[in-house]
């Protein structure tokens, strides 16, 4: 096993060509749980932490960039935190301070688990997720690249740079269920957008189904909307909770969001 | 020296020689170095080869907060840092905190207050508290329970844990 440590995106993507299957580590939060219980032994480890290409944000023509390096700690700080409230919202749920510190979305989004927080809310503000490799860069919807529980569309040289995203600046909001405010993995979980601009609702939902699904409805239909996002979900029964439960939940988080955006 | 890791692989029962990699970073202010195991995490690092036994180990998750140290400044569990990416980078462990035989204020607080029973946690809390109080001198209960929530104490019952965490804030 060896780990190396790429200083410049074009050095990092180098490596991931030469070296498919070496395993990309940002802030480690699920890479170390596996490596300290033996569940992996990658040959090669990919350190992006000295990659300044993924870090940080940026804005272009209003256009918000968050590259994949980006902590949930700087999700929740302002200005950030304004433009795309739920995602902060979201982060605010995640783990405890120590995770958030260390945290990313690149990470969430290589992990691909239908309880990642970051998921549902990116997904209501229709979220492109880019992908670079030495070919080129190339750039999936959100729910394209999501493709099964903890599966995603990234092919063996590519890294998620970014997720890019045009902020709706609509009301919004995150909600989450489980045991404690804190250290929860979701037992069922919810991004809604009141968008009037579009007269449309959207919400997506997370831990309820094997990927986080969108569900849109004219703004009109209000009032059949959370029995709509219910009835979209596909949860099954685990250890953290039943799929009727989970369905029931829902149904609640939905109504709950839409008296807060559309108050 | 030899600077071979080796390692059991359990599923294949065949020993497997790593690479060891090379790390250079500053703890507690001083420059250190150690020949690392390439997938060992920071924690192991401090507690067995840098003899900082301080920052404690029960779950290796990021669940109990027992491994908080502060990484360039912030706050985050060592038992999930490759020892490999803090190289280059500044680590503050508990032993860094006090100022030679001078208590950090935030462990007089805590002995002063009683929240240490089997101590198992102290180490991690301390840290975090003292992160806490870096960055809000003056936190409210509910600023204090969120900073401290991903620190696991099995013994106090937490409310001792915070009359230090005031007791701190106001010394
Ligand atoms: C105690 C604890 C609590 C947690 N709580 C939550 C929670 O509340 N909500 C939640 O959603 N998650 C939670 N998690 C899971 C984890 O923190 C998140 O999934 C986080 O976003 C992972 O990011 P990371 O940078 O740490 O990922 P890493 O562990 O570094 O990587 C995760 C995966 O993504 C891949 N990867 C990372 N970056 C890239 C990239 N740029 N390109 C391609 N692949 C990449 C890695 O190879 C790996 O497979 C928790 C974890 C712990 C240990
Ligand atoms: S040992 Fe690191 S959080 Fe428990
Ligand atoms: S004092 Fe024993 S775990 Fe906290």
């Amino acid at each position: 096993m060896e780990v190396l440590t790429p200083r410049s995106l074009d050095e990092a993507l180098s490596v991931k060509a030469e070296r498919p299957d070496a395993r990309p580590i940002a802030g480690g939060t699920d890479l170390l749980v596996e490596l300290n219980f033996d569940r992996a032994r990658p040959e090669t480890l990919l350190n992006l932490n000295e990659v300044p290409e993924l870090r940080g944000w940026s804005r272009e023509n209003g256009t918000l960039r968050l590259g994949s390096g980006l902590t949930y700690a700087e999700a929740m700080r302002a200005p950030l935190a304004e433009l795309v409230p739920a995602l902060a919202e979201a982060s605010r749920t995640v783990g405890s301070p120590q995770i958030r510190t260390r945290g990313t979305l690149g990470g969430n989004l290589g992990t691909a688990s239908p309880a990642g927080d970051a998921l549902p809310p990116l997904l209501v503000e229709g979220a492109q997720v880019e992908l670079g490799s030495l070919r080129g860069v190339r750039s999936l919807p959100l729910s394209e690249f999501l493709v099964g529980p903890k599966r995603n569309a990234l092919e063996p040289d590519e890294l998620v740079l970014a997720v890019r995203l045009l902020p709706s600046a609509q009301p919004q909001t995150f909600m989450k269920v489980g045991p404690r405010n804190a250290m929860v993995i979701a037992v069922c979980s919810l991004a809604l957008v009141a968008d009037r601009e579009r007269g449309e609702l959207r919400a997506a939902y997370g831990s309820s189904g094997p990927v986080v699904g969108l569900v849109t409805a004219p703004l009109e239909e209000r009032d059949h909307f959370a029995d709509t996002v219910a009835a979209a979900a596909s949860p099954i029964d685990d250890v953290r909770g039943t799929a009727i439960y989970r369905r029931h939940a829902l149904r609640v988080l939905a109504e709950r969001a839409m008296e807060r955006c559309l108050a | 020296m030899r600077c071979g890791f080796w390692r059991n692989v359990p599923w294949s029962g065949v020993w497997h020689e790593d690479r060891g990699v090379k790390i250079r970073l500053t703890v507690n202010g001083e420059p250190r170095e150690a020949d690392v195991w390439a997938g060992e995490s920071l924690l192991t690092t401090l507690r067995d080869t840098l003899e900082l036994p301080g920052s404690k180990n029960a779950c290796e998750q990021g669940e109990c907060g027992s491994c908080s140290v502060l990484l360039d400044g912030a706050l985050v569990c060592a038992c999930l840092v490759l020892a490999a990416q803090a190289d280059g980078h500044e680590v503050t462990t508990v032993e860094g905190l006090a100022d030679r035989e001078e208590l950090h204020r935030v462990q007089r607080a805590f002995v002063e207050a009683g929240a240490v029973q089997c101590g198992f946690c102290t180490p991690g809390l301390v840290v975090a508290t003292a992160a806490l109080l870096e960055a809000n001198p003056d936190p409210s209960d509910d600023e204090m329970r969120e900073a401290l929530s991903g620190n696991l104490c099995r013994c106090t019952g937490y409310a001792k844990i915070f009359d230090a965490v005031r007791l701190a804030a106001r010394s």
